[in-house]
């Protein structure tokens, strides 16, 4: 358990410095990082070098870094959230890496996701696909006592499985078709799997692929590496269940 | 009339909430589609605010500094949200609920404020249920409660160590429903930098672009503030990175009181501190006081091995382990408040006998309810938490206690603002974590959640028409006007000076600085000598960051150290207030702990003969003392008493 010091590591980053500039990768060298701190503590540390040398600072997203709020989202040695399972690029800390190592450092690649700034991507196509029918059309006031709705324990821990989707994007970073199907069927399993969300169900898992294919996002063929690079794990069979709905919307058409 | 007209309805406590809908003004709907309503912050408060004036009918705009609204800080509150249900026959109500929280406060906060808090609990409930959270349920299929800190029922609510995630979610899906459908108009990545005045009424605020620095104008009949806390001036603490305080503290500049900004919670079950280069906190959720039992060593010697990591945790048999909590606290036990548990830390650590190398942890141990009730229980109950530690600590908790050690968590301080939510400002409102209302001097955990629903869901939807109704002649705000003109300037030349300062420093550097004066002298403990050191050392600071700070790349490009930079600026400001504040306040309360006021036993001590008021600080300019003005609390319905744990 006890941290050790990596005494020289090489950051291969993604410079790019707005949406309309070509972008290339640079290489730093950082020191004596401990292994006890994050990844994003290191990419502060080399930040503040970087600052007082007078260069630009590299531009990341990233907001809790507890693993919740799915703001990091870091492409990290080929892999999406980088070489830990189950964790966000917060969460990731520097035992996963060796002394003298080069880190590669992308942001999600994707036509869905532009690169706004060095590392920082637009996910406003997620905001669109909820807009457009991942919520129960309930208004303020005028509902019924919370128990009058029970729920079975076993429904509720499956949708709550679904619903702890953070929006990070690692699953379409991961996918080479760029399908943002994992995140999709996140939310229609979170909602279908409670009595309250079974009456828009259908149409709700209509109006939420018809986005995502407007959007620009790849089509599914069941990879399964959406669900490898998953931070919260959310499970490929998410998207078995969102064919069904999907499949009950269209017959009822 | 004073200018502090809290606006307190007359009449008995149980009916004033209803007297007071019943005589305030309603906006008709053909009006309501005229009026606009900004609302800054999306977090629950601001969230739910948003979807509920634009199911109303309103004109919303809101605003995010994040990418989407769903990551504001709310996202990762962890244990639970609290609700007068009674679901569990446990004896809970409305006055319980009342009751625990003012007490819990240190009989700090508005009796008709907290009493109808507690009232609208419920509805929280179940208009979240009707959304698609997915709270725990027991087998039978209706929904389960835990126990949180100060009380003696289960009120608790919760979705696993996710409940601010879901119920967010809850309130952003609405908002969602709501942009789909064109009446509110979202703005992510846009960071108020100023509220606009005209004719002494809130018309507008000035926000800057984050991708293209552009800074633009946003006019409306109504702003509503829901920015979050201010823990952040502290450095270190379990808030998000880019939490802050300024777009609060642009309202105080513009005339808003700011009330009791000391009032600052200290959580006790956070991950410690370790070495210099750490960034934030991680809260481990007072939840796990459930089921964890918090102690140190009895011996000073099996301390200093444990620091020394010649002995592991578990080598320390059972009679060598002191449960302090227990010791001190027999009746709530493990399940003191927050102020109490993190004083009773510190206490320990002080005396020797913390147990990490930094001599500042205790354990927090799972054995027990391991062996009570499996693993697998536990799993379910806590899973998320325990991965979640795993991954900082690199120890597994289900076979090793965890370390924790109290951090800066919470702020009860804020703008004021009268029973309504509005500021001292008219047409200016402040929900959430970002106002004052509720808490007192410290608030009891699973209470910020539902205050900042109650708020938005409950609250704010019926008193913003009152105000409203008033102004529906009013025509839209005129974004040429002069007022915005000199908002904008003064915007633009507070950025610019920031970033032509080319100094030699980055902001972190300054920021950490402002972090240990404020943790050192503002924190946990505090004394006239060091409250007036503290505002001595902050000045110096911040002379030398307006010297000395180096923003690199552009204006108008995204530039993060921009960002930051503006809002340590404030922090400064806001840290010097909250000096001031806590020096003024020569009495202990909640998680105001000061040196000079404490009873035999070493319990914080009130004196309510002097300071049974609200503390309001209004901006005088930039190098004058703010005035302090006070809001007497009437209490006609709790008795004050020196809080008791025992
Ligand atoms: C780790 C942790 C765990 C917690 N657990 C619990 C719990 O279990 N139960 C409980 O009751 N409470 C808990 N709390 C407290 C609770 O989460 C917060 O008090 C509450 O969520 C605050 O909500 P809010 O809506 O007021 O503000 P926030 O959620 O902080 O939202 C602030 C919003 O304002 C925006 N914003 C800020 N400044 C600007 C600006 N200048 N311009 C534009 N937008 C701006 C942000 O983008 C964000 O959308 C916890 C807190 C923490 C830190
Ligand atoms: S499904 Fe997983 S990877 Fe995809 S957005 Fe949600 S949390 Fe991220
Ligand atoms: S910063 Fe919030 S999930 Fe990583």
């Amino acid at each position: 358990m006890a941290d050790k010091i990596l005494k020289k590591l090489n950051i291969k980053v993604w410079r790019q410095n707005n949406a309309k500039d070509k972008g290339k990768f640079e290489t730093y060298t950082i020191e004596n990082i401990s292994t006890g701190s994050s990844f994003l503590e290191m990419l502060d540390i080399l930040n503040n070098k970087l600052i007082l040398e007078g260069k630009d600072p590299i531009a990341f997203d990233h907001d809790c870094r507890e693993g919740i709020c799915g703001t990091c989202n870091l492409y990290i040695n080929g892999r999406a959230h980088g070489p830990d399972t189950e964790v966000t690029t917060c969460q990731l800390h520097m035992r996963k890496f060796n002394d003298g190592e080069t880190i590669t450092i992308e942001p999600w690649r994707s036509k869905a996701f532009p690169v706004i700034k060095d590392l920082i991507v637009d996910r406003n196509a997620f905001e669109k696909i909820l807009q457009a029918g991942g919520f129960i059309s309930v208004n303020t006031g005028g509902v019924p006592d919370a128990n009058t709705i029970p729920v079975a324990y076993e429904d509720a821990e499956e949708s709550m499985d679904a619903a702890a989707c953070i929006g990070c994007g690692a699953c379409v970073a991961a996918c080479k078709n760029a399908s943002a199907m994992l995140f999709v069927a996140a939310k229609v399993s979170h909602l279908a799997k409670l009595p309250q969300g079974k009456i828009e169900a259908k149409k709700r898992a209509r109006n939420m692929i018809a986005k995502m294919d407007e959007l620009g996002f790849g089509g599914c063929t069941n990879t399964g590496a959406c669900e490898v690079e998953c931070p919260k794990s959310i499970s490929i069979t998410n998207i078995a269940r969102l064919n069904r709905e999907y499949l009950k919307a269209r017959f009822s058409e | 009339m004073s200018i502090l007209d809290s606006k307190i309805p007359e009449g008995p406590l149980a009916e004033k909430w209803n007297k007071h809908k019943a005589d305030i003004k309603v906006v008709s709907p053909a009006n309501k589609r005229k009026l606009e309503v900004i609302v800054v912050g999306t977090g629950l408060g601001g969230a739910s605010a948003a979807a509920s004036l634009a199911e109303l009918g309103y004109n919303v705009k809101a605003f995010c500094y994040q990418d989407s609204p769903r990551r504001a800080h709310s996202i990762s509150a962890q244990g639970g949200i609290n609700a007068a249900k009674n679901y569990q026959n446990d004896n809970d109500s409305v006055f319980r609920l009342f009751y625990d929280t003012i007490k819990g406060g240190d009989y700090r906060a508005r009796e008709a404020n907290v009493y109808r808090l507690a009232e609208v609990s419920p509805n929280i409930i179940d208009q979240c249920v009707a959304q698609g959270v997915p709270f725990g349920r027991e087998y039978g299929g209706l929904l389960a409660n835990r126990s949180f800190g100060g009380v003696l029922v289960s009120r608790t609510f919760y979705a696993r160590g996710q409940t601010g995630q879901q119920l967010l979610l809850g309130a952003y899906q609405a908002m969602n429903r709501q942009i789909e459908k064109g009446n509110v108009k979202m703005y992510t990545r846009h960071e108020m930098l100023d509220v606009v005045i005209i004719d002494g009424k809130a018309r507008g605020i000035i926000a800057r672009d984050l991708v293209t620095g552009k800074i633009k104008r946003f006019g409306a009949h109504a702003v509503v503030v829901a920015s979050g806390g201010y823990g952040n001036v502290f450095f270190l603490s379990t808030n998000a990175m880019g939490s802050n305080g300024s777009a609060a503290w642009q309202c105080y500049k513009k005339g808003a009181f700011f009330a009791n900004p000391c009032f600052v919670q200290i959580h006790p079950t956070c991950i410690p501190v370790h070495g210099d280069q750490q960034s934030k906190l991680t809260l481990m959720s007072e939840s796990l006081r459930n089921d964890g039992r918090v102690w140190v060593p009895k011996k000073k010697e099996d301390a200093e091995k444990l620091r020394k990591g010649e002995i592991g945790p578990n080598d320390i048999p059972e009679d060598d382990r002191d449960f302090y909590l227990e010791r001190r606290y027999p009746s709530y036990g493990n399940l003191v408040p927050r102020d109490v548990a993190s004083r009773a830390a510190k206490e320990r650590c002080d005396a020797g006998y913390g147990v990490n190398a930094e001599g500042k942890a205790v354990f927090l141990d799972f054995k027990y309810s391991i062996e009570r009730l499996g693993k697998d229980v536990i799993k379910a109950r806590y899973g998320n938490l325990f991965q979640m530690y795993e991954k900082i600590t690199d120890v597994d908790p289900y076979k090793e206690p965890m370390m924790i050690y109290p951090a800066i968590h919470y702020t009860m301080g804020g703008t004021w603002v009268d029973y309504n939510l509005m500021t001292t400002v008219p047409g200016l409102y402040s929900i959430g974590e970002a106002n004052f209302s509720d808490h007192g001097a410290n608030r009891l955990g699973a209470s910020a959640l539902m205050q900042g629903l109650a708020d938005g869901y409950f609250v704010l939807p019926y008193t913003i028409g009152d105000y409203l109704a008033s102004e529906i002649m009013v025509p839209k705000a005129d974004t040429q006007a002069p007022e915005f003109d000199e908002a904008e300037k003064a915007v633009n030349q507070r950025l610019e000076k920031l970033y032509h300062i080319k100094g030699t420093k980055p902001v972190d550097y300054f920021h950490k600085k402002l972090g240990h004066i404020m943790w050192d002298y503002v924190g946990m403990s505090r004394n006239e000598e060091g409250l007036k050191k503290a505002i001595q050392q902050i000045r110096e600071i911040r002379e030398e960051f307006w010297k000395e700070v180096r923003i690199p790349g552009e204006l108008d490009n995204l530039n993060q150290e921009l960002e930051k930079a503006g809002r340590v600026a404030d922090f400064f400001d806001m840290g010097e207030l909250m000096a001031l504040d806590a020096l003024n306040r020569n009495e202990s309360c909640g998680g105001h702990f000061r040196e000079e006021s404490v009873t035999d036993d070493g319990e914080a001590k009130r004196d309510d003969d002097n300071f049974t008021f609200v503390s309001c600080w209004e901006y005088k300019g930039e190098d004058q003392e703010p005035v302090l003005h006070k809001e007497p609390l009437v209490f006609e319905n709790v008795k004050l008493t020196q809080r008791s744990y025992k």
